[in-house]
């Protein structure tokens, strides 16, 4: 049985998250518990989730750098809200949902309509999302609910004691609804096609500026799903919260093995890289010697590693190509 | 000449359009005053505290003309800033010094420029691997602490006086315009668009991108390396977790905001330098003139947006659809009326 060469950067992805695992394992024995695992998707739900938007937006050849400024507004927003109003937090995340979705639209209808970069448009839409959490408050503000305390008690009781809690499990839920998405329904292909070339998805009949409207409110909804999430895990709205999470997102997506140019990669691909990026960090709390920042110089080394793999894997793909045409 | 001008004007007229609003809420903004043999004034402070960002985007435009992207430049400002600290806080003297922190900065460029142009990786995700890792890297070398150091001669870099102007400022006008020479005195700049406009052409032309390339991106490195000496002379101490935080996204504004094409291609430094001092200009302005600095962010942002809008090139091009239209309705009456008295 020969495996599609499209599948091996998200089987290398797979497999350094297993040997990392097991190098892990080997040193603290204590690691293979099903209590580390919850812990290491409890504290990685928002990234997870935000990074499914990113991967969208990156299929399609795009980039969000508002995701980050997003979260905070998002968290800021929730604080705020709940603290002027006496709105049940459901309906605030409604509001919320709705907001960050419109927000992520607008900036998808700037950068067809304009034809400016992506890059510099979310730019300016991070610029804006900080601002407004700033012009919200510049306190962290502490959120005080019976629902939030509800849902930050509420958990799965896995085999050995492991706690599933409820924002591991909507991550892994966007997770595989992301999959869905990208990979089995009409708009997931349109994504595709744009990531492949605007040219050829133009001539296949794929409506671009819907398209990128569509792609940016879906990252949009995303970032504001993860500031939720973020909320709950934090218990508190801060404006100055989760700076550069939109670069973390970005290198998670690159570790996940899609390739950032758009047209190839797979939303798992990116679950594994958020927890290949969480497992250092669990590693180095382990050891407890390192500093905190070998975690930096470790991920840039891990996404050079994938980085150069990818090239690798191209180059060999494509020879093998060019030597069946021939 | 001229023609240099003409390119450089929108930005002109949107810096001194920035200057004349701040100064309708801030009468004092243009005065100039003369104090102990060196200018004072809030001109001269958007001068000075605008300095590492024109000189990050000196680099970075040179980048951008070749159709890439440089998001380590931050990142390198706090390596140099790390290194000059450490060498000149275990007593190594100015010059070593100094030669250390460039040569990292140097040397972080050429990092960059081989993944880019040797392994060919995407820019932006070439060097963003250098953007990640290397704030871990200045850490080590401070080992997570804040390195100061009391030195004047290193501290002149940061907070002396040239020619009564304060030497940062001194130090991006000079360098842009060395630069601004060796690219247009010399085919230099027109080999680097060359890239940027289509790479392989380029290369079958006979240019050796691969090589130019490098170079480019050491140049951003070089120029990452000034910003990152004047960062840290300025506050007289290395902060591995701060310095140029975000500088590289400023950068690529001022850039953009200088008109030059993400895509590569043509460039001008004047401008982008120009674009540097807009939106130092901005941040201060927005200070002195009173508002919270709450706002400051939403209303860079709006700015920014509404410098973009202007500048789009479907703007433009709606625009000379509508010139031309009503010259051909023109030419059309023109015409009939000809006809009518015929």
């Amino acid at each position: 049985m020969t495996v599609n060469p499209r599948f091996y950067p998200l089987l290398a992805t797979i497999a350094i998250f297993v040997l990392a695992y097991t190098v892990c394992w080997i040193q603290f024995p204590a690691m293979l518990s099903t209590r580390v695992v919850g812990n290491l998707l409890t504290d990685n739900a928002y990234l997870g989730i935000v990074a499914v938007g990113m991967t969208v937006v990156i299929l399609s050849g795009g980039i969000d750098l508002s995701v980050g400024s997003v979260i905070a507004f998002s968290g800021v927003f929730i604080a705020v809200v709940l603290r002027e109003t006496s709105l049940h937090p459901l309906a605030v995340f409604v509001l919320l949902l709705a907001v960050t979705t419109a927000f992520g639209a607008l900036m998808g209808l700037i950068i067809h309509s304009l034809a400016m970069p992506a890059f510099i448009v979310t730019l300016a839409g991070m610029f804006l999302a900080r601002g407004a959490a700033y012009m919200l408050t510049i306190d962290s503000v502490p959120i005080s609910d019976p629902f939030y305390d509800f849902i930050k008690s509420s958990y799965y009781l896995m085999p050995g004691k492991g706690r599933l809690t409820v924002i591991a499990g909507v991550m892994l839920l966007t997770v595989l609804v992301g999959a869905l998405v990208a990979h089995r329904t009409r708009f997931g292909a349109s994504m595709f096609a744009l990531g492949g070339g605007e040219q050829t998805a133009r001539l296949m009949g794929v409506r671009i500026g819907r398209l990128t409207v569509l792609i940016y409110a879906f990252s949009g909804f995303m970032a504001g799903l993860s500031g939720i999430v973020f909320s709950i895990y934090t218990g508190s709205g801060y404006p100055l919260a989760t700076v550069g999470t939109e670069l973390t997102a970005i290198a998670a997506v690159v570790i996940g093995g899609t390739i950032l140019t758009g047209g190839a990669g797979y939303v798992v691909g990116t679950l594994f890289g958020v927890l290949t990026m969480g497992l250092i960090q669990t590693y180095i709390v382990f050891d407890g010697t390192l500093s905190s920042w070998w975690t930096k110089i470790v991920i840039g080394l891990l996404l050079l590693l994938f980085i150069v793999l990818q090239k690798g894997l191209l180059r060999i793909s494509s020879a093998g190509q060019s030597v069946r045409h021939a | 000449m001229f023609r240099s001008l003409s390119r450089i004007a929108p930005q002109l007229i949107t810096l001194g359009a920035i200057v004349l609003l701040v100064t309708a809420f801030f009468p004092d903004f243009i005065l100039i005053g003369y104090e102990r043999e060196r200018l004072v004034g809030p001109i001269i402070d958007v001068l000075k505290r605008g300095a590492p960002v024109a000189l990050l985007a000196i680099g970075m435009t040179l980048v951008i003309a070749t159709r890439g992207i440089d998001l380590s430049v931050g990142t390198v400002m706090a390596i140099s800033g790390a290194i000059g600290a450490w060498a000149i806080s275990s007593g190594l003297g100015l010059a070593p010094t100094l030669a250390l922190a460039i040569g990292a900065g140097l040397l972080c460029g050429l990092w960059n420029g081989c993944l880019v142009a040797v392994i060919g990786i995407q820019p932006i995700v070439a060097t963003l691997i250098l953007m990640t890792s290397g704030r871990g890297i200045a850490q080590l070398i401070t080992e997570g602490r804040i390195l100061t150091f009391s030195d004047p001669s290193f501290a002149f870099f940061g907070s002396g006086t040239l020619f009564g102007m304060p030497f940062p400022a001194v130090l991006w006008v000079l360098l842009a315009l060395v630069v601004t020479l060796l690219m247009r005195r010399t085919a230099l700049g027109i080999l680097v668009e060359a890239i940027g406009v289509n790479r392989s052409a380029s290369a079958l032309a006979g240019v050796n991108a691969r090589v130019l390339l490098i170079a480019v991106y050491m140049a951003a490195g070089l120029c990452a390396a000034f910003a990152g000496i004047v960062a840290t002379a300025d506050i007289r101490g290395a902060d591995a977790n701060n310095t140029g935080l975000w500088l590289e996204l400023d950068a690529i504004l001022a850039v953009v905001i200088g008109g030059n094409s993400l895509l590569g291609g043509r460039f001008s430094i004047a401008a982008s330098v120009i674009g540097a001092m807009i939106i130092q200009t901005i941040d201060t302005g927005i200070l002195l003139a009173g508002f919270p600095s709450e706002y400051n962010l939403v209303i860079k942002a709006g700015l920014v947006l509404i410098i973009l809008v202007v500048q789009s090139p479907n703007l433009a091009q709606s625009w000379r659809f509508v010139k031309d239209e009503s010259r051909r309705r023109r030419e059309r009456s023109y015409e009939a009326r000809k006809e009518l008295r015929s």
